[in-house]
C-alpha cells in the first residue's frame, strides 16, 4: 500500500486516515471533535447573523400575504422612489463608469511618479463614512455652506433635490469602476496596445478596439458592483435629501421614513426589492469573478 | 529640428486622461473634502476642544469606536473560525455559506438596518428568546454591538481567506514531520502567519463599523449619552444647523479613518515581507 | 528606406542603456543587433520604432528626422518579443487590423483587404489558420502571423525584437532559414535584437556587435568573426581560449614565460590573448609557442575537444581538434595559435 500524505485540505478521509486519526490524533488536521465544532460554529454563526435577518426581510414583506406586498409597492410614493433610485442610479454609473474607464487608462498603462498616492486618493471615498460623505456636500452647497448664497441668489437648489443626492451619490461610488479596471488592465501589460499603435492605430481606435474587449468583464464587475452601491447608499444621500415625500426619496429612505411610522409591511416590501437587487448583485459577482480569474490564467502571448 | 527635446510615451492619451482624472477626483471628492477641513479651520482651537469634549459628543465617540472595537474583535475571532472551517473542511453547503459571506458587503444598509432591528426586537424572532433570558438587545447598546458585528464580518473573512488558501503545505508537513502536535502547528506556524491578515481584517472592520450609520441607527435606541452614535449625533446637529459641530465630530471621524487607513497599509507591507512572493 | 542613427543617448536613472550610438543601415539591408543583455539594443530598437524617445541624438529615415513623428506615423512595422498578439481577435483580424484603422480616405475597400490579408496568409504559409484565435495556435505560428501583420502595412521598415527567443531549438533553426528567404522575397530594410550569435551569424547581412550602450563593431559576420574589433567581440562570438599575458616592448609573456608570438601594435602593460579554440594547433611538443599537456579528450559532435594543462601558467584551456588526429591524455603537446589576437586589457 502506497504511502501518501494527505494534503491537509482534505477530502472527506479515507478509511485508512480515519483510522490512523483516530488512533494516533494525526497532526495533520485537527481531531474530528474539533472539526465538527468549528464547522457547526461556523454555520450557526452565518445562518444567525447573516442568513436571519436576510429572511426577515422577505418573511416581514409577505407576512399580510401577497396582495399587500403587490399594494405596498405599486403606492405611488414607492414608484417615485423606485424611479428615483433608478435615475440616480443611472446617472451615477454612467458617469463613473465613462470617467473611470478614463482614469484607469492613466493610471495603469502609464508610469509616473506619484501613481501611489493618486491612486490612495482614488480610494478615499471607501474610507469615509457615509454621513460624512453627505456631509460635505452640505458643507459646500447648505444655506451656510461655502456655495449656499451664490446658490440661493441663482435660484439653484443642489440640496434637497435631486443633484445635491446624485453628487452625493458619485461621491460614494466613485472607486468601484476604477479599482475593478486598475489590476486588470497593469496585468495585461501595454504590449497589444503598443502593437496597435505600430501599426498605425489612433489612441482612440487602440482604447476600442484594443484595450476594451480585453477588460470587458472589468467593466462588468465594476458597474455591477457601482449600481449595488448605488441604488443602496443611505446615509449619504438621507443628509442631502431632506426626506421630502414623493419628490426626493429613493428607496431607501422611503424604507427608513415606512419603517419609523410603523408601516412595517410596506417598508419590508421595498426593503425586498433591494435585498434581492443585492443577491442577484452576488450572484452575478460571482460569474463574473470566474471570467475575471480564467482571464488571467490563459496568458496569450 | 529634431523632436527629441521632447519627452514622450508611447500610448497617447496620457495628458488628456490624466487631466480628466484629476478634474473628475477634484470636483467629486477632493473639493467636498477640503470644504470639511477648511470648515474645520474656521474653528479655534479651543472651540474645536470644547465641542468635542461636551458630554454628548464624548459618549457618542464613546459609543461609536468602543463598540466598533468591540465589535471588530469578535469579528476577528468568529471570522476566523468560519474562514477557518470555509477554506480547510469540507461539508454540504459550504459553498452556499461560503457565498453568505457577503451578504453584509452587498445587502443595502438600511435593508439590513431594519431587518436586523425587526429580528432582535422584544417581539422579534430572537428578540423574544432573549428578552425571555432578560436580555434586551433593540434599542441598547447591544444592538448596536449586534449590528456592528453584522457588517464587519466580511471584512475579516475576505482578508484572511486568499492568505489561508495560499498557505503553502509543505510547510505544515514540515512542522508535521518534525514532530509537532497538531496544537502546536496551529498556533505556531500557521495563525502567526495570518496574523498580518488578521489585524488587516480587523482594522477594515474596525473602521467601517465606526462609520456606520444606517445598518446601525434603526436597533441602536438613539439616546443621548447612552445609545447615540458619532454618525447619527453629526446627523442631528446638522439638522440643527449647528454645522460647526458637525464638521468637528466629521474631522474626529476621519481622522481617525486615515490613521486606520495608514495602519492597514503598514500592516500590508509587512505582510509581504513574510510571505515570499514567488 | 535608409536608416541613419546619430549619437543617441538614453538613460534609465543612472543606467545608461545607449550612450552615444552611430550606425547607417543601408537600404535592403538585413542587420542584425547583437549583444548581451543590457547592452541597449532592444532600446535602440524601440527607438527607431518609435515606441521609446532617446534624450539625445538623432534618427533619420531617408534623409527625414523620424524624431517628429510617433510609432503609428513612421510606417514600420514591429514584431514583438512575445508576439502581442490581439488575443480576442482571429488571425485574420489580427492581420487585417493595420489595413481596418487606416483613416478613411486611404483606407483600402474591404475586398482589397482581404485579398491583402490572404496574400500574407499564403506567405507565410498559415492562410488555413485564418479564423483561429491566437491561443490555439504554436508559438512558431504565432510569430509568423505577428509577422504577416506587421508586414500588412506594407512598412518601408521591419523589426524585429528577439523574435525567435521564446521558441524552442528546432523551430527557432526552421524559422531562422524562413526568415532569410523571406527577405530575399519582399526586401524591406530589417533590424533584428538577438543575443544568439549563431542566429545572428547565420541569418544577417550585417551585425552590429553591442555592450554596454555602445556599437563594438560593425560588419558582415565574417568580418565580425575572422577580425574582431575588440576583446569585447573576440570573447562573445564563436569559442575563444583567453589568457592574460604582459605586452613589454613587442615580446609576450605568460607568467613570466616568453612567448613566440608577436604584440605588434598593442601597447606596453597588461593584455589579453585570443585564440579561437579550433585554431590552436596541436604539434610535437617542442615545437610551439605554448606547452602543454593533455588531460582529457572528449568526443564532441564533428570535434574532438582536448583539456589541456599549460606548462606556462598551470591555466586549463580547451581545444577544438579535427576527429581524425591522434590525442591521448596525458600526452605533452606544443600549441601554435594559427591565428591570434592580443588585446589591450
Amino acid at each position: 500500500m502506497t504511502m501518501e500524505l494527505p494534503d491537509s485540505l482534505s477530502l472527506t478521509p479515507s478509511r485508512d486516515d480515519v483510522r490512523a486519526s483516530a488512533v494516533r490524533g494525526d497532526p495533520r488536521t485537527e481531531p474530528k471533535a474539533i472539526r465538527i465544532a468549528i464547522i457547526a460554529t461556523a454555520v450557526t454563526f452565518l445562518s444567525v447573523f447573516i442568513m436571519l435577518p436576510l429572511v426577515v426581510v422577505f418573511a416581514q414583506a409577505f407576512s399580510r400575504g401577497i396582495g399587500a406586498y403587490v399594494a405596498a409597492l405599486s403606492n405611488p410614493e414607492a414608484l417615485a422612489a423606485i424611479r428615483l433610485t433608478l435615475m440616480i442610479a443611472a446617472i451615477s454609473v454612467t458617469l463613473n463608469l465613462v470617467f473611470g474607464l478614463v482614469a484607469a487608462w492613466a493610471i495603469a498603462k502609464f508610469e509616473f511618479r506619484g501613481k501611489t498616492f493618486l491612486v490612495s486618493l482614488v480610494d478615499l471615498p471607501f474610507s469615509v463614512s457615509p454621513v460624512i460623505s453627505g456631509l460635505v456636500f452640505v458643507l459646500l452647497f447648505g444655506a451656510q455652506g461655502f456655495f449656499g448664497p451664490w446658490l440661493a441668489s441663482h435660484n439653484i437648489r443642489l440640496l434637497f433635490a435631486v443633484p445635491g443626492m446624485t453628487l452625493a451619490t458619485l461621491f460614494v461610488t466613485f472607486p468601484f469602476v476604477v479599482r475593478a479596471l486598475i489590476p486588470l488592465m497593469q496585468e495585461q501589460g501595454t504590449q497589444e496596445e503598443e502593437a496597435a499603435i505600430s501599426l498605425g492605430a489612433s489612441g482612440l481606435q487602440t482604447f476600442f478596439r484594443v484595450t476594451l474587449p480585453n477588460i470587458k468583464w472589468g467593466v462588468l464587475y465594476g458597474v455591477l458592483l457601482c449600481n449595488a452601491r448605488a441604488m443602496g447608499e443611505f446615509g449619504a444621500v438621507s443628509v442631502v435629501s431632506g426626506h421630502i415625500r414623493g419628490e426626493t426619496n429613493t428607496m431607501p429612505l422611503l424604507v427608513e421614513i415606512l419603517y419609523n411610522e410603523y408601516q412595517f409591511v410596506a417598508s419590508f416590501a421595498i426593503a425586498s426589492l433591494l435585498a434581492m437587487l443585492a443577491l442577484i448583485t452576488l450572484v452575478a459577482k460571482t460569474v463574473l469573478e470566474r471570467h475575471l480569474d480564467e482571464g488571467k490564467t490563459s496568458h496569450d502571448h | 529640428m529634431s523632436a527629441t527635446a521632447i519627452r514622450r510615451s508611447t500610448l497617447p492619451g496620457f495628458g488628456l486622461t490624466m487631466g480628466l482624472t484629476l478634474t473628475w477626483l477634484s470636483v467629486i471628492v477632493l473639493i467636498p473634502l477640503a470644504g470639511l477641513f477648511i470648515r474645520s479651520f474656521e474653528l479655534s482651537p479651543e472651540q474645536f476642544w470644547g465641542i468635542l469634549t461636551s458630554r454628548r459628543t464624548l459618549n457618542a465617540l464613546r459609543v461609536s469606536f468602543g463598540l466598533a472595537f468591540a465589535a471588530a474583535c469578535v469579528n476577528l475571532v468568529m471570522g476566523t473560525v468560519i474562514v477557518w472551517a470555509l477554506v480547510r473542511y469540507r461539508f454540504p453547503g459550504r459553498r452556499l455559506f461560503d457565498a453568505i459571506v457577503d451578504i453584509p458587503f452587498a445587502l443595502p444598509t438600511a435593508v439590513a438596518g431594519i431587518a436586523l432591528s425587526a429580528l432582535f426586537a422584544e417581539k422579534g424572532f430572537l428578540g423574544a428568546p432573549l428578552a425571555a433570558l432578560g436580555v434586551k438587545v433593540a434599542f441598547t447598546p447591544i444592538g448596536i454591538f449586534i449590528a456592528m458585528i453584522f457588517i464587519g464580518l466580511p471584512f475579516v473573512v475576505r482578508t484572511v481567506q486568499p492568505v489561508l488558501i495560499d498557505l503553502d503545505p509543505e510547510i505544515e508537513e514540515a512542522a508535521v514531520s518534525l514532530g509537532a502536535s497538531r496544537w502546536h502547528i496551529v498556533s505556531r506556524v500557521i495563525l502567526p502567519s495570518l496574523t498580518p491578515a488578521l489585524l488587516t481584517g480587523l482594522a477594515l472592520a474596525f473602521a467601517r463599523a465606526v462609520g456606520e450609520y444606517g445598518s446601525v441607527v434603526f436597533i441602536a435606541g438613539n439616546l443621548p449619552n447612552v445609545s447615540e452614535i458619532a454618525p447619527l449625533l453629526i446627523v442631528i446637529r446638522l439638522s440643527e444647523f449647528r454645522y460647526a459641530d458637525a464638521t468637528a465630530i466629521a474631522v474626529v471621524m476621519l481622522i481617525a479613518a486615515f490613521l486606520v487607513i495608514f495602519a492597514v497599509n503598514r500592516l500590508q507591507r509587512w505582510a509581504q515581507t513574510r510571505v515570499p512572493t514567488l | 528606406m535608409t536608416i541613419e542613427v546619430r549619437n543617441l543617448v538614453k538613460r534609465f536613472g543612472v543606467f545608461a542603456a545607449l550612450d552615444g550610438v552611430n550606425l547607417r543601415v543601408a537600404d535592403g539591408e538585413l542587420l542584425a543587433l547583437l549583444g548581451p543583455s543590457g547592452s541597449g539594443k532592444t532600446t535602440l530598437l524601440r527607438i527607431i520604432a518609435g515606441l521609446d524617445w532617446p534624450d539625445s541624438g538623432e534618427v533619420f529615415f531617408d534623409g527625414e528626422d523620424a524624431l517628429l513623428r510617433g510609432a503609428g506615423e513612421r510606417h514600420v512595422g514591429f514584431v514583438f518579443q512575445h508576439y502581442a498578439l490581439f488575443r480576442h481577435m482571429t488571425v485574420f483580424e489580427n492581420v487585417a487590423f493595420g489595413l481596418r484603422v487606416q483613416p478613411r480616405a486611404i483606407r483600402k475597400s474591404e475586398t482589397a483587404i482581404r485579398a491583402r490579408v490572404k496574400e500574407l496568409l499564403d506567405l507565410v504559409q498559415l492562410d488555413w489558420l485564418a479564423g483561429r484565435y491566437p491561443s490555439q495556435l504554436s508559438g512558431g505560428q504565432r510569430q509568423r502571423i505577428a509577422l504577416a501583420r506587421a508586414l500588412a502595412i506594407e512598412p518601408r521598415i521591419l523589426l524585429l525584437d528577439e523574435p525567435f527567443g521564446a521558441l524552442d531549438a528546432k523551430v527557432r533553426k526552421e524559422l531562422r532559414h524562413w526568415l532569410r528567404s523571406l527577405h530575399r522575397e519582399i526586401n524591406v530594410t530589417s533590424i533584428f535584437v538577438t543575443h544568439d550569435q549563431e542566429e545572428a551569424l547565420e541569418v544577417a547581412n550585417r551585425v552590429v556587435v553591442m555592450d554596454k550602450g555602445r556599437i563594438e563593431q560593425v560588419g558582415t559576420p565574417t568580418e565580425v568573426y575572422d577580425s574582431p574589433a575588440s576583446a569585447f567581440v573576440h570573447g562573445f562570438i564563436g569559442e575563444s581560449i583567453e589568457l592574460p599575458v604582459q605586452v613589454t616592448d613587442g615580446s609576450v609573456e605568460l607568467d613570466g614565460n616568453k612567448l613566440a608570438l608577436s604584440a605588434e601594435g598593442v601597447s606596453p602593460g597588461a593584455s589579453r590573448l585570443f585564440v579561437r579554440r579550433h585554431d590552436m594547433q596541436i604539434g610535437p611538443a617542442d615545437a610551439g609557442a605554448l606547452r602543454g599537456e593533455i588531460m582529457q579528450v572528449r568526443s564532441f559532435g564533428p570535434v574532438q575537444r582536448a583539456e589541456v594543462v599549460l606548462s606556462q601558467g598551470k591555466t586549463v584551456i580547451e581545444i577544438d581538434a579535427p576527429r581524425d588526429r591522434d590525442l591521448r591524455a596525458g600526452e605533452i603537446v606544443g600549441l601554435n595559435p594559427r591565428r591570434y589576437r592580443i588585446f589591450g586589457a
